[in-house]
């Protein structure tokens, strides 16, 4: 097997037993990149050339991490290294300083790789939002990646990175990762410092990790997890010790799937995999029940006013005044404001930014915004009540594999409908994992999701890896069909 | 009809900038001045990615205020983001707070222009962060943005329309003032902007029960352009209705030159500032111990102060009051009353002569150079004639200038007292001599001539002659001749 294409885990064995080098790691993705990034067009910005001296520098870094690759989502703060969140508006900014999850893999020794595509300010799920380039998926270069993480996860997939950092406000990482056979865990919200992440959502974004397998997410969970006193939502919780979690056994584990998810918007394929999976926990001593979540049908409705609402406030500062994009075509600050705004945001951010003003409109608010929380709070509400009976709660990741690029492209709405599964997690701040289970008749990867409840990772993380140890999906290799 | 026939309708929205030493959101010094943006981060100049976390003083602060004030403290707080773009405010948003302020129905007592006590509401104080300064044509051409001030904590105080007139304006102002000053929360430097207020003026027809449309002036900073500002609008407001027109609700600039109100936006812009709680900041829980403690740790106010003085040092209602109007010029005269043991003096000296030269130099009173030691000696010295009143008048004002031991000024200055009875009799010999006219009322009984005399024998000595004995021993002189 080559180097590019073990798990990290994997990489520390060899590199312990002393049968492979730094060295080596680093000669083996930089060849991969050499080969494939120009088909998958993953990165923004490649720093390999740096990562090599940076190898060099922590030669003598003591963590057992010390010159592992890593890939970085576009819109995590990286100190003299662009931070683009793939928009014209930050074409050039660079960061004068490292977000918090930076200055935690970077004491952990690794080495960023580079700055990985995603949509425009993570907003989207096909990463064909981007100002700068498409991303291919790996498995079939003519589909997407998934987004807005699809740098993050078509990387990980196609072996130019050993593992990712992503972000996820609906279902940013969860989504690409199903769509590109990977594994994606999106954290309980206040776990990972949101310091140095560059704001869509703030009480939705989530930094996560996309890794080849579940222990990978465990060891670099370990990395990035834990209270920030920069992040004033960040949760003040003892550290814990993911990869402890990995037991291999789900007996007695309560496993509730909500029939919701199997309704009419749901492919068939994914479907019957989802099946399988159910099929596969009974067989390994879970018990798997149907169960209801009621407020299903609003969560997505409820999810884009929140979201939007936000959005539109976070995006303010990007005015052309400070930093980023200013119009050279100006003669008043109202022009400067206007057209830097106009030429400096894609149109998917534009039409975020405008629904998200109404929704937070004087007269509107009370229909919109307020009612969304409220039904933020019964999203909530009926999670916790199915808590107390389930240890995790079962559903597809996204209602069907990864589809055509240029597809859906001028379908907003039939885009915001693959958010389906993924979102109302986010409302709810628990945690979710996406775990490969398959290919479909096409070859392209389907993912279910395990969500857990409110700083359960442990839990959700034992009952993936559980499942990927008894099956062998994870073997599957992307084959970048044309 | 005339002015006689109007009611007028004010009310304060006030700014203060807390005191603390780092600002509101990240740990930047708040203090004035400094180089432009040298004071900032990348928190409060709002680079993508960076995050808000509040500053506790500042709550503490805040509740020190509302409990001044006798608020009710919101147990139940939250900041809320106030979203409009502006090249002042680098978030495009100001984190400030919309329907649970920190402290809410509160009031103060001020006395109205006839000298009678009435209440004014306030309505809430919240806290929220200073927006950076624009600096037009200063640096050569185009407008700069000096971001030093942007995140300095702020606490606004808004009034209910309770106050009737400009006068009432200013005792409101410099009653709040006070407060603000005796517990520690605001150095309330006006020139500095560090306190300034929004006025909300409006007229109505006496009787009337409906509010008049109101306009607001903007960012006022002194009293005297605050007391100004209002008489023009009053006059203005009620002109145009007298004309058969009627006041449009706007924004205005106070012109200070030309004794003028502007229009400061159109009404096109009327703004939607879209409210909503701020996602990146948690709520502010405050216990009933929170607020207990910092309650039992509210300096004296200045009205129970002003009961004190009346009470302890027999001071009247009028100098109690000027006394403690100010906590500076209050302690000032504590300390030098412990001293010297004198209240009379120490009271008449920082009201009459101390007050004039901060007058004079438009000081505020915490920018008093000397201490109570140095004026306790000037007050004792008098008392053992060492110096005369006409002298410690000069020792005053060195003290501005040059503040040092007052024993040491005069010395160096030649002041002490003649009180030589040899030097004073040749003095008194020659006045007598070069005032016949004088010795001869005096003989003719009028007693105000010896009062001429000493005057004269007091110029003569630049002041410095001890003016008993000049009074003694020109009547033992003028007896013997």
């Amino acid at each position: 097997m080559e180097i590019y294409e073990l798990t990290v885990h994997e990489l520390l064995e060899k590199l312990d037993k002393k049968e492979i080098t730094k060295e080596e790691i680093l000669a083996s993705y930089q060849n991969r990149i050499n080969e494939k990034e120009k088909d998958v067009q993953a990165f923004v910005t490649i720093t390999e050339q740096e990562a090599k001296e940076e190898i060099k520098q922590k030669a003598n870094n003591p963590s057992k991490l010390a010159g592992i690759p890593i890939g970085i989502k576009d819109n995590i703060c990286t100190k003299g290294v662009k931070t683009t969140c793939a928009s014209k508006m930050l074409e050039n900014f660079v960061a004068p300083y490292d977000a918090t999850v930076m200055e935690k893999i970077n004491e952990a020794g690794m080495v960023s790789f580079g700055k990985l595509n995603m949509d425009e300010f993570a907003m989207g799920g096909s990463t064909e939002h981007s100002y700068f380039k498409k991303t291919k998926n790996p498995w079939n270069l003519n589909k997407v990646p998934g987004g807005s993480s699809g740098g993050s996860a078509a990387a990980v997939a196609a072996g130019m990175v050993p593992w990712a950092l992503g972000s996820d406000t609906g279902g940013s990482i969860r989504q690409p990762a199903s769509f590109c056979g990977i594994v994606g865990l999106k954290p309980t919200y206040g776990l990972v410092s949101r310091f140095g992440l560059v704001a869509f959502a703030s009480s939705l974004d989530q930094i996560g990790t996309l890794t080849k397998d579940v222990k990978d997410s465990a060891l670099l969970l370990n990395v990035i997890a834990g209270h920030d006193e920069k992040d004033s939502t960040s949760a003040d919780r003892e550290k814990e010790d993911y990869t402890k979690a990995l037991k291999n056994d789900v007996k007695g584990l309560k496993i509730g799937v909500p029939k919701e998810y199997f309704g009419d918007g749901i492919n068939t394929e994914v479907k019957e995999a989802i099946e399988k999976v159910i099929e596969k926990y009974r067989q390994l001593g879970a018990t798997v029940e149907e169960c209801s979540l009621d407020v299903a049908d609003y969560a997505l409705a409820t999810y884009y006013i929140i979201a939007c609402a936000e959005a539109s406030s976070n995006l303010g500062r990007f005015d052309g005044i400070r930093y980023g994009y200013r119009t050279k075509n100006y003669e008043n600050l109202k022009d400067i404001y206007r057209n830097s705004r106009s030429e400096g945001f894609g149109a998917e951010v534009k039409r975020r930014i405008i629904l998200g003003t109404y929704v937070l409109s004087s007269g509107y608010y009370d229909a919109y915004y307020k009612k969304a929380q409220q039904v933020r709070t019964l999203v909530k509400n009926e999670y916790a009540k199915n808590f107390a009976k389930y240890d995790v709660i079962l559903t597809p990741t996204a209602s069907n594999v990864a589809f055509d690029i240029g597809s859906k492209i001028n379908d907003p709405l039939e885009m915001y409908l693959a958010d389906l599964c993924t979102v109302p997690v986010n409302i709810a701040g628990l945690p979710g994992i996406s775990v490969p289970c398959g290919l479909n008749s096409e070859g392209m990867p389907i993912g279910f999701q395990l969500i857990g409840k409110p700083f359960a990772e442990s839990t959700i993380l034992n009952a993936a890896y559980t499942y990927e140890q008894n099956t062998d999906f994870r073997k599957n290799k992307p084959e970048f069909k044309n | 009809m005339s002015r006689e026939d109007y009611e007028v309708v004010i009310g304060l929205e006030v700014h203060a900038e807390l005191s603390t030493k780092t600002k509101i959101f990240c740990s930047c010094p708040t203090e004035f001045g400094g180089e432009p943006n040298t004071h900032c981060c990348p928190i409060c100049m709002a680079l993508p990615g960076t995050l808000p976390v509040l500053n506790e003083k500042v709550v503490e602060y805040a509740v020190r205020a509302g409990l001044a004030t006798n608020c009710e403290i919101e147990q139940n707080s939250k900041n809320d983001r106030k979203n409009y773009f502006y090249p002042d405010l680098p978030k495009a948003y100001q984190i400030s707070q919309f329907d649970r302020p920190l402290c809410k129905k509160g009031s103060i007592e001020i006395e109205n222009e006839k000298g009678e006590k009435t209440v004014i509401r306030i309505t809430r104080i919240h806290i929220e962060e200073d927006a950076g300064k624009l600096n037009h044509d200063e640096f050569g051409g185009g407008s700069l943005v000096d971001l030093n001030r942007a995140g300095v904590p702020l606490i606004e105080i808004v009034s209910e329309p309770d106050i009737r007139s400009s006068a009432e304006a200013e005792n409101y102002l410099r009653k709040l003032k006070s407060i603000l000053e005796y517990i520690e929360v605001s150095d309330c430097k006006m020139q500095e902007g560090s306190l300034r207020a929004d006025v909300n003026v409006s007229v109505r027809k006496k009787g009337e029960t409906k509010l008049g449309t109101r306009t607001e002036m903007k960012n006022m900073n002194s009293f005297r352009s605050i007391v100004r500002g209002i008489e023009y609008e009053i006059d203005r407001q009620i002109d145009l209705i007298e004309d058969g027109g009627v006041v449009e609700q706007e924004t205005l600039r106070w012109d200070d030159v030309s004794g003028r109100t502007f229009s400061m936006r159109d009404k096109e812009d009327a703004q939607d500032y879209r409210y909503f709680p701020d996602p990146d900041l948690v709520a502010i829980r405050l216990s009933d111990e929170y607020i207990e403690d910092i309650r039992k740790t509210l300096p004296e106010l200045p009205e129970s102060r002003r009961e004190r003085y009346m009470e302890e040092y027999n001071l009247t209602e009028r100098d109690a009051n000027l006394l403690t109007a100010s906590k500076y010029l209050s302690n000032l005269f504590e300390q030098t009353t412990t001293i010297c043991g004198n209240a009379k003096a120490s009271c008449n000296w920082i009201l009459s002569d101390i007050s004039r030269i901060l007058n004079e130099k438009e000081l505020e009173p915490n920018q008093i150079p000397f201490t109570a030691e140095h004026l306790a000696e000037v007050i004792a010295l008098i008392e053992k004639g060492t110096i005369s009143s006409a002298i410690a008048k000069k020792v005053v004002e060195e003290l501005f200038e040059n503040p040092t031991s007052p024993s040491k000024i005069i010395e160096e200055k030649g002041w002490i007292q003649i009180s030589d009875e040899g030097a004073i009799k040749e003095v008194v010999l020659q006045i007598l001599q070069a005032n016949p006219q004088s010795v001869a009322d005096y003989k003719a009984g009028k007693e105000k001539a010896i009062g001429f005399l000493v005057g004269q024998a007091m110029k003569e000595t630049k002041g410095k002659a001890n003016p008993q004995m000049l009074n003694k021993m020109f009547v033992e002189e003028i007896n013997k001749m």
